[in-house]
């Protein structure tokens, strides 16, 4: 499953996510993982909309593990430890003001994540994989 | 299975016509062979298809009043809500005693139980410190949609007796003791705005008792209406915030204070419930969802327009006492059975093969023209791709795909025509721009 994510799109950000949340009932994975993967897709999705030019969410399920990919094209990140720490953001100050981009993303998605890989370069984009294990 | 529904369909009346496939939020109906079909398992009697059937063709089964001769002491337990469908005509006392005079013996309103309730929610909500926000129980139409759609959240349903079961376990021990008869001499009757409340009573949680029967308000709207000018005054017991519960809003007022949040509207509860499921809405203590617009004033069985049901109720409550001067103490009569999941929905109970159907499901939508124009019988094209995948339909039962089907069908009759048999068979022409020679 493949979802495109627009940049600054705030109004269809989180669709994707959505989305996976309810494949993942309809197939009947157990409420607790799907919360987690609902959590780390969106934060992951709302990444793209805020800080870059486009990209997309993708998703892929077995029973054993659900793998989600966000990928997008833009800045990049150029400390990626940094980013990781609560409250920090690189958000612009309008996107803050709209309740967004307020530096809990990749550790909200660390929290949710068993593993969690992100490869990043400045002007490279983005691409966010996250790994959770249905156990 | 063995779940009974207050919703059904009158067949003769059903034109095949898909409005209500869409309008229902758990997509459980498929318009087959002509006819809507409902599939029980997913149905949860809100109603929202009766009211939009142009054909009148989905009705509520309920009691009427021929059951009260299956008891020798009958109490008419009207729900908060009914009271607004005469409000504009008489006052509560003479709308309490029109119910006497259509064959009750007493009247225990549920606005009385529902204060009793909000008491209990307010000592329960200051100890908790579970998951929140609590949901509350009230409306059984919420109910069965969490247990059908947002299974998680289960969980997060208020342990506590409904009013109507409430006011039906304390009318009868009332009764019992007031008459000295035998418990089954005495029938409690739930007057209710709304199938799901029907349904609520025949399908007790956990075998927990509640009212006994259940009469649809619309099915002795016009019994009580005759009787309002010269019925007998019925004293009332409860008081305004009892009342409120009939609209919208009106629970969380009776409950006071804190940070609730009121919704109404099927489609309405199903967005915040979406939310409440992805992590949201953590700060509120708890949600009074109604299915209905406006709450029970809208309820699928009333008479009147809802929004005028609304404002006859508060009229009618700004008369009365804001609480009575004793509430009752209602003690093991508060205890409910915890709700469980009713999933439906899910594909497979084996994940791989759930994931494998799922698959074909996302790879059959893909086919599908994505109008949702209803014409398959199917509520949109997703759900058609799912009852293709589950097996009870094919992808020529898209209007679309089975033209496709026949154009190229068609286009193979035609090529099939201008064939020939050898004996008749012109040697083929050859290309023009090929150059004639030896190959
Ligand atoms: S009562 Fe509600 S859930 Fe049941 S079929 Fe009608 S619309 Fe669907
Ligand atoms: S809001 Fe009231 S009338 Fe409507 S389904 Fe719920 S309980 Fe019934």
């Amino acid at each position: 499953m493949s979802f495109p994510v627009r940049a600054r799109d705030f109004l269809a950000g989180g669709d994707g996510a959505a989305r996976i949340r309810q494949v993942l009932q309809q197939v009947g994975f157990p409420p607790a993982i799907i919360r987690r993967v609902a959590i780390a897709a969106y934060e992951a999705e709302m990444n793209i909309v805020i800080h870059s030019e486009g990209g997309e969410l993708k998703a892929q399920i077995t029973p054993g593990v659900i793998t989600i990919t966000a990928r997008d094209t833009g800045p990049g990140i150029p400390d990626i430890d940094l980013a990781m720490q609560e409250g920090y953001s690189t958000a612009p100050r309008e996107i803050q003001e709209m309740g967004f981009g307020a530096g809990m993303g990749l550790p909200n998605i660390r929290r949710c994540a068993d593993e969690l890989e992100i490869k990043s370069a400045p002007g490279q984009g983005t691409t966010v994989n996250i790994i959770i294990y249905n156990r | 299975m063995g779940y009974f529904h207050s919703v059904h369909l009158e067949e003769d009346k059903c034109k095949g016509c898909t409005n209500c496939i869409k309008h229902c939020p758990t997509e459980a109906i498929r318009v087959r062979e002509g006819k809507a079909r409902i599939i029980q398992e997913r149905c949860i009697d809100c109603g929202e298809c009766i009211r939009i059937c142009p054909n009148h063709a989905k009705i509520a089964v309920g009691d009427d009043l021929t059951a009260l001769a299956a008891y020798s002491y009958r109490i008419a337990l009207p729900a908060p809500a009914i009271i607004s469908q005469f409000a504009g005509q008489a006052d509560l006392e003479h709308i309490l005693g029109a119910l006497v005079a259509v064959g009750f013996d007493a009247v225990y309103e549920v606005a009385l139980a529902a204060e009793i309730v909000a008491r209990a929610i307010r000592r329960y909500l200051d100890d908790y410190r579970g998951k929140r926000p609590l949901i509350s129980p009230a409306c059984p139409a919420v109910v069965g949609l969490i247990q059908v759609r947002f299974p998680s959240l289960v969980e997060q349903i208020l342990p506590l007796a409904t009013p109507v079961d409430v006011a039906a376990r304390l009318a009868r021990e009332e009764a019992m003791e007031a008459t000295g008869l035998p418990s089954q001499a005495i029938g409690t009757f739930f007057i209710s705005p709304c199938p799901a409340k029907i349904t609520a009573a025949r399908q007790p949680q956990g075998g927990l008792p509640g009212p006994d029967r259940v009469i649809p308000l619309a099915a002795i709207y016009g019994d009580i209406r005759q009787r309002l000018a010269t019925a007998v005054p019925y004293p009332s017991r409860a008081g305004a915030a009892g009342y409120g519960w009939g609209h919208s809003g009106g629970e969380n007022a009776s409950i006071g204070g804190r940070r609730l949040l009121e919704v109404d509207g099927i489609h309405h509860v199903i967005e915040v419930f979406t939310r409440i499921e992805a992590g949201d809405f953590e700060d509120i203590e708890y949600i009074e969802a109604q299915a209905c617009p406006g709450g029970c004033v809208g309820g699928a069985l009333m008479v009147h327009n809802p929004y005028l049901a609304r404002l006859e109720l508060r009229q009618l409550a700004r008369g009365l006492p804001p609480r009575p001067a004793n509430l009752p103490e209602a003690g093991a009569s508060l205890v409910a059975a915890p709700v469980q999941p009713r999933p439906s929905l899910q594909l497979d109970t084996d994940l791989a093969t759930a994931i494998e159907k799922m698959q074909r499901l996302e790879a059959t939508q893909a086919m599908l023209p994505g109008l949702d124009c209803g014409s398959c019988g199917s509520p949109s094209c997703r759900a058609l791709a799912e009852d293709i995948v589950r097996e009870e339909a094919q992808d020529t039962d898209c209007v679309f795909v089975l033209r496709d089907r026949v154009r190229v069908l068609a286009e193979e009759v035609v090529e099939l025509a201008r064939k020939l048999p050898p004996s008749m068979a012109q040697p083929e022409r050859r290309n023009r721009d090929e150059t004639p020679g030896n190959s």
